[in-house]
């Protein structure tokens, strides 16, 4: 079967290059449009004149700030909060996991069972509650306003995830390295955290998306650029007019925030994938 | 080389497992409640907790630009709810949105993964292509298939003139159905990579064997498909709707986006977000939270029930 590629498989293959790129292509052409060109209106596929600009605008290399400012903050909040609850998350999942996957204990399936059914869980639901909640515990509009709700869905992620990878270690070679005269210490360092790595890591990329994603708690429990993260920040940047948004200064700020994803994507795509399916399919 | 001495290595640790049996049971037993314990405190911390504060708010009038009229009122809020037609047409828009994406995803997603799965050439490429979807963030998708459909910028009604319904004034924010198409391209867009992957990753696990079987016996292309391939592949494809429909039923990012909500294009996720944070309506909003959830749990329980997933099983684990 897998021995010939009819003139389908190729057309496939075409049709899904297109169907994915096709819409990231469009940003990055309209990115290089002009202000004026999209506020009169521009029906066609590529910039008139491709101009620097809107990135110029964004980033702070011209004398008005007010827009680089809210977009650099914005940036800073999203990497800073998603990174923070990536790595809590992937340290105490870490944790779960190890047990789910290597010790027998009691109430194994219950957690198991509990962080599926918190991933399934409507985070809207949390914004009402949350929102009043904050305001008296003082978090509204803060970091850990943000990060200790994101563990609603990063932490279930990273558990189910990495417990899939976890199962799939061959624990035995450390009883062997063991045997071979190895510490425990040593054991654990040149055997277990090197096949460990990998979907310890993979874990964290894919809980480091959804962070990054997040838009729901983001637009409901911030209020100033001190914590609004990109997503937040974008659906709230609509400039002068509100009936003619600035679609290209928009497709610049969605060039900009896809440059990380495209670059994880592109080093780690194989991880990616293994991560993604092996927490749902298996056996 | 390390594999040859692992399985005497696990014999050897077998062996003593056997002598100290109770011991080590209660010991390993109490070890593996200790890791799971801050887990499983703070997912219930962050979900659980705010989840009942939601349910005691719900039994509220509360709205916070009226903080002093707050007064216990049982269960008037989803009395208004329930009859108020505006939930109902909020929940139908969310139905339709789900089964309208998941069941073009399915049949997109598993196109995808049969290409993917006979490519031999340009994996890597081909990898990171349907990638960018599922890892581009849901509120960049939005604007770009927002400006897409756009009137004077979109190249839609540029490209797509030959299309019966689609001129080059065709307002795609202007009534319903247009919107509504408009924002399930951009759900199918951005998810169906995910259920392409599942989908592949199910599809690689039916044995070449039995379909070079089936070819010996005779069975045509679509016989393979649908007697061989789909029931071999029934576990990942029902996760993967799983999963989506919960998802798509949590559809949120693209309305506030594309329409806020215009043209009657809410869902519930909206109606919930907007009573509670634009509108101050903390109670009633905390009441819409509570149905929300517990919509959510019946759909799950429905599927899982509807389709006998065990998810646990499913992976090896039970």
């Amino acid at each position: 079967m897998k021995s010939k590629i009819g003139p389908g498989a190729i057309a496939g293959f075409i049709v899904i290059l297109v169907w994915c790129l096709l819409p990231v292509a469009w940003i990055i052409s309209l990115s290089f449009k002009s202000l004026d060109e999209t506020t009169t209106g521009s029906a066609q596929f590529l910039p008139k004149h491709a101009t620097w600009d809107n990135y110029k605008v964004l980033l702070g290399f011209t004398s008005d700030k007010s827009t680089s400012h809210d977009f650099l903050a914005a940036l800073r909040n999203s990497f800073g909060i998603s990174i923070i609850a990536t790595l809590l998350a992937v340290v105490i999942a870490t944790l779960a996991a190890y047990a789910i996957a290597r010790l027998d204990f009691k109430g194994k399936r219950i957690v198991l069972s509990l962080a599926l059914a918190i991933a399934m869980f409507p985070v809207v639901s949390l914004v009402g509650p949350l929102f009043d909640m904050w305001r008296t515990f003082h978090l509204f509009n803060t970091w850990p306003g943000l990060i200790i709700p994101y563990m609603t869905f990063t932490l279930p992620l990273a558990i189910w995830t990495l417990s899939a990878f976890f199962r799939e270690i061959p624990w035995e070679m450390e009883q062997a390295a063991q045997v071979d005269g190895a510490t425990s210490w040593q054991a654990f360092r040149k055997v277990i955290v090197p096949l460990a790595a990998p979907g310890v890591f993979t874990a964290a990329i894919l809980t480091f998306f959804f962070a990054w994603n997040e838009f729901v708690l983001a637009i409901s429990l911030t209020s100033t650029t001190s914590s609004r993260t990109v997503p937040a920040q974008m659906s709230f940047f609509v400039g002068p007019d509100p009936f003619n948004p600035p679609y290209s200064q928009l497709a610049t700020a969605s060039v900009i925030v896809t440059i990380p994803v495209i670059i994880i994507v592109l080093l780690f795509q194989r991880r990616i994938v293994a991560g993604l399916t092996s927490g749902a399919v298996k056996g | 080389v390390s594999t040859t001495t692992a399985p005497t290595a696990s014999k050897q640790a077998g062996s003593r497992n056997k002598v100290v049996a109770t011991d080590r049971a209660i010991a390993e037993n109490r070890l593996g409640q200790r890791l799971v314990a801050p887990a499983l405190i703070l997912m219930v911390l962050v979900t659980a907790y705010p989840m009942l504060q939601a349910l005691y708010l719900s039994l509220f009038r509360y709205r916070l630009t009226t903080p002093d009229d707050k007064g216990f009122i049982g269960l008037k809020n989803y009395g208004v709810i329930l009859t108020d037609s505006l939930f109902w047409k909020d929940t139908l828009n969310t139905v339709i949105i789900m089964v309208a994406t998941v069941a073009v995803e399915l049949v997109i997603g598993f196109a995808f993964a049969m290409v993917m799965h006979r490519i031999i050439f340009a994996r890597g490429l081909i990898r990171t292509a349907i990638l960018i979807p599922y890892g581009i963030i849901t509120v960049v998708s939005a604007f770009a298939w927002q400006f897409t459909f756009s009137i004077n910028n979109g190249w839609v009604n540029a490209w797509f003139t030959w299309v019966p319904g689609i001129s080059s004034t065709t307002n795609w924010y202007g009534d319903h159905w247009h919107a509504m198409f408009a924002i399930m391209v951009s759900e199918i867009w951005k998810t169906t990579p995910f259920m392409a992957l599942l989908l592949l990753a199910g599809l690689s696990q039916v044995s070449e064997d039995m379909l070079e079987a089936a070819k010996v016996d005779g069975a045509t292309a679509a016989q393979r498909l649908f007697k061989v391939i789909l029931p071999n592949m029934r576990a990942a494809i029902m996760v993967a709707v799983l999963f989506r429909a919960l998802d798509a039923f949590r559809i949120f990012d693209n309305i506030y986006v594309m329409t806020r909500g215009a043209q009657n294009t809410e869902s519930s996720s909206f109606l919930t977000y907007r009573q509670s944070i634009e509108q101050f309506q903390l109670g009633m909003g905390s009441a819409l939270s509570v149905l929300l959830f517990l919509t959510v749990l019946l759909l799950a329980w429905l599927i899982v029930k509807f389709f006998r997933v065990d998810l646990a099983q499913a992976r090896g684990e039970g």
